[in-house]
């Protein structure tokens, strides 16, 4: 009688380091983590994992604790994520939107939060259309907050569970190293706090980052951080590991800068034809919500390479882990 | 520091260990608390697991399970993670590492023999219980430890016990002092030692 999966060596700190603490009270974008943090959140979020398998969907980490959700930008799968996560942990959520709300008769944002804790919240779970609305809201309140998106700078619960699942899919979960591995991210990458996240936390963990898109969309200043820019995925896809193809954001879009929705999907949409001439274990990602027959054909979306639904699963455990380890700091204010 | 117990020391205390959770399981004995009136993990032909609670009884649990094995007594083996059911997370200094709950098979009905290594205030064995019965119905739970050091905050006792230092017999333990095992392969060698108050960093785990 050996129990399975006994045979690696246990640690008290799959970090790598005896001392190591999680340091933030605020998770406000990857840019902000370090390797080790990523690493440690991450190994983190595998615990959580076994909680949304069994019969009891619930532990008594956060109970007592409230969790605020204030999205002032439309969202279902990140919103709803959130709130099955933070319900999981046993903390109470209080849903706020933006629209049809105080915040749309003319409140501040720091007002509106000021107000929210002043009802005796823990953390705060923040989408805004600006960038850089959760970093300014961390300032303003004493309880945590957790960027869920922030206009075009980071949504660094997205990249988290992207680079979450590129490690289970490639069974580099014990050691978080992404080294020799070659991941493209295709799309708009001008407007997109995905591809922000997803490159400071891709890079940190060692892999080569390839940003593909049309030259309109494809700043160049990602080429400074260590990326490869390429305005071709035909001549990249054969090369690379992972696709994460993004969401074409129709309404974030002014006109000069996109080509046709035609021309963009020939040029940049992956369908089976392309699929074929990649490594024939690429995994492809897309964060959701797809336009199907745009940037990913259905043939592609619902094929074996894709990893499109663990994305989801896997960012209820990340979103566990990132409530579960800013509460953590909560009282001694770090 | 000063070494409670290692070498053959160590290894009998494993054996009395295993002693009477094999007792139990045969049916031929009745652990420590459990009363004449129980039956025996084994009565009715009841399947039984050992349960080990990281970040030591698993490692303990696991070296049960192979002296059970080589005398033929077959069960399964499980591991638990009790971090996220800790009543004390604001409190305890380091990082708590929340890791993962490996019990893949159904516990319900199960005799379930919970194994960690040292008890004292009996709130990691209250997490440990809250955790099994959020993964199902075991029909009943016994708990084993290596190291029975007192001190208990909540009403626990064990069933099974390797060192028991709550007699007086062994060593008079001052309040503060912190009892600690070392298990291989997790740690260099197999011991039982105590840190006495404000001795060594090392201490600090419960």
């Amino acid at each position: 009688m050996r129990a399975k999966g006994r045979g690696r060596p246990v640690t008290d700190t799959p970090a790598g380091s005896a001392e190591y603490h999680w340091p933030h009270r605020h998770l406000l974008g990857l840019e902000d983590l370090s390797a080790q943090d990523i690493r440690f959140l991450l190994t983190t979020a595998l615990g959580f994992d076994g909680v949304s398998t069994r019969s009891v969907k619930k532990v008594p980490a956060l109970r007592g604790r409230v969790v605020v959700n204030l999205f002032f930008e439309d969202s279902t799968r990140t919103r709803a994520s959130f709130n099955l996560a933070a319900s999981r942990l046993s903390a109470d959520v209080l849903e706020m939107a933006g629209k049809g709300s105080s915040v749309s008769k003319g409140e501040t944002l720091i007002d509106t939060a000021r107000n929210i804790e002043a009802m005796g919240v823990d953390v705060i779970v923040c989408r805004h259309h600006h960038s850089g609305a959760a970093a300014h809201l961390a300032r303003s309140v004493d309880c945590s907050v957790i960027n869920a998106g922030d206009g075009q700078h980071e949504h660094p619960t997205q990249g988290l569970l992207d680079i979450l699942t590129i490690a289970k899919r490639t069974g580099r979960t014990e050691s978080f190293d992404f080294t020799g591995l070659t991941v493209a991210i295709v799309g708009d990458i001008t407007h997109s706090r995905v591809a922000r996240s997803n490159v400071y936390g891709l890079l940190k963990l060692g892999a080569h980052v390839i940003l593909v898109g049309p030259p309109t969309l494809l700043p160049a200043a990602f080429a400074d951080m260590g990326c490869e820019l390429s305005n071709s995925l035909d001549e990249v896809l054969p090369r690379v590991d992972v696709v994460n193809m993004l969401r074409i954001q129709f309404e974030r879009l002014t006109s000069q800068a996109f080509p046709s929705v035609r021309e963009y999907s020939t040029r940049f949409g992956l369908n089976a034809q392309r699929l074929s001439r990649a490594k024939p274990d690429l995994l492809v990602m897309h964060p959701g919500p797809m336009n199907r027959g745009v940037e990913i054909d259905s043939a592609v979306a619902d094929g074996p390479n894709s990893a499109i639904l663990q994305q989801v699963a896997n960012g209820l455990s990340v979103r566990m882990a990132a409530l579960f380890l800013v509460s953590g700091v909560m009282g001694d204010g770090g | 520091m000063r070494v409670l117990a290692d070498g053959d020391r160590f290894e009998s205390l494993i054996e009395s260990l295993c002693v009477g959770i094999s007792r139990a399981i045969a049916g031929g004995g009745q652990g420590r608390g459990a009363g004449g009136q129980n039956p025996s993990i084994n009565g009715a032909g009841d399947g039984w697991a050992l349960v080990g609670v990281r970040s030591r009884g698993d490692v303990l649990a696991q070296r049960i399970a192979d002296r059970l094995s080589a005398e033929r007594f077959e069960g399964r083996i499980g591991t638990l993670d009790i971090t996220l059911y800790r009543d004390d997370l604001s409190e305890i200094g380091p990082q708590p590492v929340v890791r993962t709950t490996e019990i893949d098979f159904p516990i319900d009905g199960l005799n379930v023999v919970l194994i960690d290594d040292v008890l004292m205030t009996g709130r990691s064995v209250r997490a440990a219980l809250q955790s099994l019965m959020d993964l199902g119905r075991p029909r009943r739970v016994w708990l084993g430890v290596l190291v029975d050091r007192g001190g208990r905050e909540l009403p626990v006792a064990p069933d099974f016990v390797g060192l028991d230092l709550t007699d007086g017999a062994d060593a008079e333990l001052a309040p503060g002092a912190k009892v600690q095992v070392m298990l291989t392969p997790t740690d260099e060698k197999d011991a039982v030692v105590v840190f006495d108050e404000g001795e060594g960093k090392g201490a600090a785990r419960d």
